[in-house]
């Protein structure tokens, strides 16, 4: 069963004003329970206002968004309940903490979500250690903390809600390439060992490469592709069209085609081209030495 | 939410009223508003009014959009006018107690609503036909007098500026943190006073820290392109008066005009 299904959502900003403007436009998709969802798309293609309404921040002007089957905005008074279900992180959202400790920052959703304190305790310590959080720095206040630590224990302050699906904005805009790899990594290793669901949103086509099953594809508030990611990368030209770029890697591999050499489609992440590359660098060294 | 608030916001446009000189439409209203009070009896309001009807007819902007911004100022209206309707003289309506309403009194506080609402009319008319950026150059440029007490109205102007350029920006910070406050399931719509208070401290803290950080941020690249006050300083946007600023004043002049000698030879008591 699928674990959220968007049916003919539209989100209208400021109707009736000169500022009126139509965000999502009648999108339809359902994600599955357990998958990793990619969501591209350019700037102001509707990604975040999309988001925000798949856990009851915003309401959908028309249309209904479905958690396990039910109709999230059915007891609008209950809709915190959904947001426990469905964790977002916002981009950059080292800038909402505000406790004295981070142990404090990061249980504040388990508290809102009421739980015992021996409760908190132990799912605070499981997500400072899913975002791999040195201990002794949760008694520390968050703004001593550097900037990729901050970012870390925002995102162990929505873990710890222990969400059925997880919802990441740009999780790794603005940081050095180190950074965003252990951020990628430990939400991988997250989503591996606890087996829910993940929405990653990013314009890094490299990011959404490495980790997602499925790729859903935003132009001009509308759902333009979602496909399996070799389904999508196939089509890089109409990528293009909506100002998106395929990863790196990919354009290097269709480059090398173009000029005749024997590499394969469909190659999109660092590891599939070192695989598809060292056999012809093989060859070629053998083709020198018998030469 | 926090975005619907209607009263003083500005409205892009190209009509009669936008197109008004900035200095010029500040100076005309302060003097609609103080012509507002001048005018003590309904013949003269109703010349103020009817001007003031005029800029909103000419300024592109829905009549509802000024009804709008009359609700915020409501409760104040209805305040006064029942407040004034125990004074004054005239024959006694209704008595209870020391409360009496005579005909004055339902003349007073009738006179004092319109009064109300042709202010809040007039000073709508600026702000919703004049950026803020527009604004503050006007108000800089007719403060400048005030230089030779040694005000310093450049740095004032610049600080109207920023404070005005960073509402919508915290605005909408302020809409950020309490989303990701909400998503990790703050509740800010029930319980008691003292627990919607503290409610807001999971958004302020943060707020504070990023209006911090971006002032320190916004004074480094200040300093950094030289920026070192008002001396010397040229615009890129020159202020000129046009043809139609002069008509404009002119007919404001004449019904100001009109106010004070209405003022001056209307006495009957009712009107």
């Amino acid at each position: 069963m699928s674990v959220l299904e968007v049916k003919n959502v539209s989100y209208i900003y400021g109707p009736k004003t000169p500022f009126r403007k139509v965000a999502v436009d009648d999108v339809s998709f359902s994600i599955e329970e357990g998958e990793c969802v990619g969501l591209i798309g350019h700037t102001g293609s509707g990604k975040s206002t999309l988001i925000q309404q798949l856990n009851g921040l915003l309401r959908p002007t028309s249309g209904t968004v479905l958690l396990h089957g039910k109709d999230i905005w059915e007891q609008p008074k209950k809709i915190r309940s959904v947001r426990f279900q469905v964790g977002m992180v916002f981009q950059y959202p080292e800038y909402q903490l505000f406790e004295e400790t981070v142990f404090k920052d990061i249980a504040f959703g388990p508290k809102n979500q009421k739980l015992s304190e021996p409760e908190i305790g132990e799912r605070v310590m499981a997500a400072a250690d899913f975002v791999g959080m040195d201990r002794n720095l949760l008694e520390k206040s968050p703004f001593e903390l550097s900037g990729g630590e901050k970012r870390r224990a925002a995102i162990a302050g929505v873990i710890a809600m222990d969400p059925d699906v997880l919802i990441l904005d740009e999780p790794t805009a603005g940081l050095d390439p180190m950074g965003r790899d252990m951020i990628l990594g430990q939400i991988m290793e997250y989503h591996k060992k606890r087996r829910n669901t993940i929405v990653l949103v990013s314009h890094s086509m490299e990011d959404i490469a490495e980790t997602a099953d499925r790729i859903l594809v935003m132009n001009q508030g509308k759902v333009a592709m979602f496909d399996q990611p070799a389904q999508v990368f196939a089509q890089g030209q109409e990528l293009q069209a909506m100002g998106l770029q395929v990863p790196q890697v990919t354009r290097i591999m269709t480059m090398l085609r173009e000029k005749g050499y024997p590499v394969p489609s469909g190659v999109f992440t660092l590891r599939q081209a070192v695989e598809a590359l060292l056999p012809l660098l093989q060859k070629k060294g053998e083709g020198a030495s018998h030469g | 939410m926090v975005r619907d608030v209607t009263l003083g916001q500005f409205l892009p446009g190209n009509s009669l009223m936008h197109r008004l000189d900035p200095r010029v439409k500040f100076v005309l209203v302060l003097s609609v508003i103080v012509f507002i009070f001048v005018a003590g009896n309904f013949v003269g309001l109703a010349v103020v009014a009817a001007l003031v009807f005029a800029a909103m007819a000419t300024s592109g902007v829905s009549i509802g959009r000024y009804f709008k911004s009359l609700k915020v100022i409501l409760f104040v209206v209805l305040f006064t006018s029942i407040l004034n309707l125990f004074y004054g003289g005239g024959e006694v309506l209704w008595e209870w107690g020391f409360l009496r309403i005579t005909t004055g009194g339902i003349r007073n506080s009738i006179f004092i609503a319109v009064r109300i609402v042709v202010l809040i009319f007039a000073s709508s008319v600026l702000t919703f036909t004049t950026s803020p950026t527009q604004l503050t150059d006007a108000l800089e440029r007719l403060m400048k007098p005030l230089k030779l007490i040694r005000v310093p109205v450049h740095e004032v102007a610049m600080m109207m500026t920023i404070a005005l350029r960073f509402i919508p920006t915290l605005l909408e910070e302020t809409d950020k943190i309490m989303n990701a406050q909400k998503a990790r399931g703050a509740d800010m719509e029930s319980g008691g006073i003292l627990q919607r208070v503290r409610s807001l401290v999971p958004v302020l803290v943060p707020l504070f820290v990023s209006s911090f950080r971006r002032a320190y941020d916004l004074a480094m690249a200040m300093e950094c392109r030289c920026y070192n006050g008002g001396k010397g300083r040229t615009k890129m946007k020159v202020l000129h008066i046009a043809p139609v600023d002069i008509v404009v004043s002119c007919v404001t002049a004449a019904a100001c005009a009109g106010v004070v000698l209405l003022r001056i030879f209307v006495t009957h008591p009712y009107l």
